[in-house]
């Protein structure tokens, strides 16, 4: 367990999603880097999404929100509320994506220590295998945004080349 | 392009279309082959199949009496891709993590994690 690639679970008869991560630092500090504003702000969410509102009150009944942006301007928002804080090993909190609000799903972050690191279960539950697909749908929309993108770098790149 | 995938996931939506799909990932197969396994009548099951025929997910051919149903793999694929782009998302924000947590560490050296 010491590779950093990325298990991801969308089985299609169960609405959950499971991601399995190994991370090359003790949970202690996974924990605060995946808590704190300061330090999310550093990392969350793919380089082209700028996160605007980053808001954490990190106790039981507290709640976080997040809003992302997009070049073109478009905004991303979620939040939602702490059920279970247990650090560095646990939290448990409701996920609300702002676009598809009736349908909160409950997440379970889980920092298990391991040798050289820690591995990272997070296990989110939504309300229906629909909105479990709506929810993967808006992280798709986030994802093909970042593709065009990549894709517009790359064409910058050859222009002058292609002018010359 | 959005329009069709909203069309694809409205139609993967239904557990019975999924079911048909999951069938057809074997082989094509007639509607009297795709109704067999469900309570319902082939009309039903027909309906079903238009729908997943305009999400662009299954095509069908005539073959003697009958249709025979096939899955279509560009409307696949772009299932595939919606499920791509999600791991993409998480990959870019691990990658961010690793480096982020390579900094804090060169920064603020800590011991390696003993277990409390």
């Amino acid at each position: 367990m010491s590779t950093q690639t990325l298990e991801l679970d969308i089985p299609p008869d169960s609405p959950t999603i499971l991601i399995r991560r190994f991370v090359k630092a003790p949970p202690e500090l996974v924990f605060t880097a995946m808590t704190e504003p300061r330090h999310l702000r550093r990392w969350w969410g793919p380089r082209n999404l700028e996160l605007v509102v980053c808001e954490v009150d990190l106790r039981v009944g507290g709640g976080y929100r997040f809003v992302h942006r997009a070049p073109d301007g478009s905004e991303f928002g979620f939040h939602g509320s702490y059920r279970e804080l247990d650090p560095p090993r646990r939290v448990v909190q409701t996920f609300v994506y702002e676009g598809a609000p009736d349908h909160p799903a409950v997440e379970t972050m889980e920092l298990q220590p391991v040798e050289g690191g820690t591995l990272l279960v997070a296990t989110s539950v939504h309300d229906s295998v629909a909105s479990r697909d709506a929810h993967v749908a808006s992280g798709m929309e986030a994802g093909m945004r970042e593709t065009y993108e990549r894709l517009d770098e790359l064409l910058a790149g050859l222009a002058p080349a292609a002018g010359a | 392009m959005q329009g069709q995938l909203d069309r694809t996931f409205a139609a993967l939506a239904d557990p019975t279309r999924r079911a048909i799909v999951a069938r057809l990932a074997h082989g094509e197969a007639s509607v009297l082959e795709l109704a067999a396994p469900f309570a319902m009548s082939q009309p039903a099951v027909s309906k079903h199949l238009k729908v997943l025929e305009a999400a662009g997910l299954i095509s069908r051919r005539p073959d003697a009496q009958r249709r025979l149903c096939r899955l279509a793999p560009e409307g696949l694929k772009a299932v595939s891709d919606w499920a791509d782009s999600y791991r993409r998302f998480w990959e870019e924000s691990f990658s961010r993590l690793d480096d982020y947590l390579d900094e804090l560490q060169r920064d603020h050296p800590q011991p390696q994690g003993e277990p409390p």
